[in-house]
């Protein structure tokens, strides 16, 4: 192993996150501060509790997991493909670094970088809402397998890309929508009966349903379907990662 | 001598079925400087890129210091450091922060003796702070041979070194890769600047069409290619030159003042002695003559043109 490699390609990624600090951590804070004054505070007045809960507490773990994928998604697909764009991917692919490095190097500082962004909001969260984590062991483990599985997303979708537009539309045309559909804002119970078969094919559902159970111990699917589901998305990742380096595609002629 | 590395039957292939090298053999000599030529095209960024693990061959093994670059990656990349025919470079590192990066990359921890060394020898050491954005041209470039270096390789492939290199810093580069050598490196590059082969190399291999045409000594293809002309500076303008002097291949310039005799270094007999001898009975006074040895440039455009 070299770990080396994995230490260089991870210090690189990060350092690129201090250069852009505005960008990288300023920005999602600023808006989901937005977030929770518009919908929290001043929409959120006028709701009533959803589940017993007050609803911009409520909204604290949907809108975590909103910047949370799109973080990930984000950083990852950045990260891989700027290499790429710029061409001086050649180094790595012609040093001795293995597939799971290159992987553990990207994916691991994307993942950070969007568990940092969470752990800031979290924090900023708490200043507009009485915030209660119930399971925070539990909590912290959705956290992290969602930051990874995401940033594996982003990789495959930034060695998928070949140019600027496809690196953000599936980001904006799919991820984004998902998320809002997903329950991020709702308890998918507030849905008609038919949305609410429907949104059972939403993956982000189950993300968000059981990282809101370990906030509230409420969710809206059973706790251990979350749970299964969220590391079945993971294995899927790993798979398509797998199969990217066992075929070279994309990153060798 | 061993081969460092050896190159069987390589082919490859590009998707969309364009072949840039057809069935390559070559060893490569340990610590010799190799000079590749080769017209626009050719394929010597294929050939090296096959062999550093950027492009996947169609066709054929590598192996580098004996490991085979597919099955043993980690320890024949080990082995090698590229500097890429492109300005492929990041903007917002700095010097000394992209040389540890490369160093990390190859499995080594910080060594900022090694660093700096290697910054001094390619006179980037006032700059090592600076991010890369900020420096010239033949700067970046240098950065670039600078990371291939930076793990300490036995084995420097330059792709067109010294392409937007100044004079100066181009004949400094060439002490630096020649020190590479006293080192033991070995070194195979690529130039347009047949200068830069002449100068440097052990070895010339030429490439085109994605095939090897021909791989030799240095010495000994200039002197089986090389042609050589004796010029005879007159005393005297000529209008014509003599009946007598007739057999020989001789052409008459610079308006009668200059005889111009060209023969094979190859042939046992050059004939000068003879031609002088005659020149002399003729009458044909001279102040003057010299002789001159086409240049690998010369020889290499002959090449090219016979294919
Ligand atoms: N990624 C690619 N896909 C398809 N064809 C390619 C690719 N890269 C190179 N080629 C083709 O392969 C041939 C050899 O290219 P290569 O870059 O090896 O030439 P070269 O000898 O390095 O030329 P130069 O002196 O201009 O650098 C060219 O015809 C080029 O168009
Ligand atoms: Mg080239």
């Amino acid at each position: 192993m070299n770990l080396y490699a994995v230490k260089a390609i991870y210090k690189h990624e990060m350092d690129r996150t201090w250069r852009t600090l505005a960008q990288s951590i300023v920005s999602p804070v600023l808006s989901t501060s937005l977030y929770f004054i518009v919908f929290g505070s001043a929409i959120g007045s006028r709701m009533s509790d959803i589940d017993g809960i007050a609803y911009a507490a409520f909204l604290v773990p949907g809108l975590l997991m909103l910047s949370l994928l799109t973080q990930s998604v984000s950083n990852a697909s950045f990260g891989i493909y700027f290499p790429r764009f710029l061409g001086t991917i050649f180094e790595i692919l012609s040093a001795p670094v293995s597939t799971m490095e290159i992987v553990l190097g990207y994916v691991g500082a994307a993942a950070s970088k969007s568990l940092l962004v969470g752990a800031i909001i979290l924090v900023t969260s708490a200043f507009f809402v009485d915030l209660q984590i119930m399971h925070p062991v539990l909590m912290l483990t959705f956290l992290v397998l969602t930051s990874l599985t995401f940033s594996m997303l982003g990789f495959i979708i930034g060695i998928w890309a070949d140019n600027f537009e496809k690196l953000q539309i599936v980001p904006l045309l799919i991820i984004t929508p998902l998320t809002f559909l997903g329950g991020s804002f709702y308890s998918i119970s507030m849905l008609p009966e038919f949305w609410q078969k429907v949104t059972l094919f939403n993956p982000v559902v189950y993300l968000v349903s059981g990282f809101r159970w370990s906030f509230y111990e409420v969710s809206d699917v059973n706790l251990w379907v979350c749970i299964g589901m969220t590391v079945f998305f993971l294995l899927v990742c790993i798979a398509g990662i797998y199969w990217i380096f066992k075929t070279g595609y994309r990153l060798k002629n | 001598m061993s081969a460092i590395i050896s190159i069987k039957n390589l082919s490859k292939t590009y998707e969309g079925g364009f072949q840039a090298l057809k069935d390559i053999n070559l060893d490569i000599n340990k610590g010799e400087i190799i000079a590749l030529l080769g017209p626009n095209g050719a394929g010597k960024t294929t050939l090296i890129s096959a062999i550093c693990g950027i492009v996947t061959p169609t066709a054929g093994t590598i192996t580098v210091g004996g490991y085979d670059i597919q099955k043993d990656y980690r320890a024949a990349r080990s082995l090698i450091g590229l500097v890429p025919q492109e300005m492929l470079i990041e903007t917002f590192e700095s010097v000394t922060g992209v040389m540890e990066f490369s160093r990390g990359l190859f499995g080594k921890g910080k060594d900022p003796a090694h660093v700096e060394k290697v910054l001094k020898s390619l006179s980037l050491w006032d700059k090592r702070n600076n991010k890369l954005m900020t420096l010239s041209g033949g700067m970046k470039r240098r950065v670039l041979i600078g990371k291939a270096l930076a793990h300490e390789p036995d084995i420097l492939f330059l792709d067109e070194p010294t392409a937007g290199v100044d004079v100066e810093l181009r004949k400094e580069m060439w002490n630096t890769i020649r020190d590479l050598k006293q080192a033991g490196v070995t070194v195979i590059l690529t130039t347009h600047y047949i200068e830069e082969a002449e100068e440097m190399a052990d070895r010339i291999g030429v490439i085109d069409h994605g095939e090897i045409i021909l791989v030799e000594e240095k010495k000994s293809l200039m002197q089986k290619l090389g042609e050589k002309n004796l010029k005879l500076h007159l005393k005297e303008k000529i209008n014509s030159i003599p009946e007598s002097l007739a057999n020989y291949n001789l052409q008459l310039n610079a308006d009668g003042m200059e005889l111009l005799y060209s023969y094979d270094v190859q042939q046992e007999d050059t004939g000068i002695t003879a031609l002088l001898d005659h020149i002399e009975e003729a009458g044909i006074q001279y102040r003057d003559l010299e002789t001159k040895q086409s240049s690998l440039e010369e020889i290499f455009v002959n090449l090219v043109k016979k294919q």
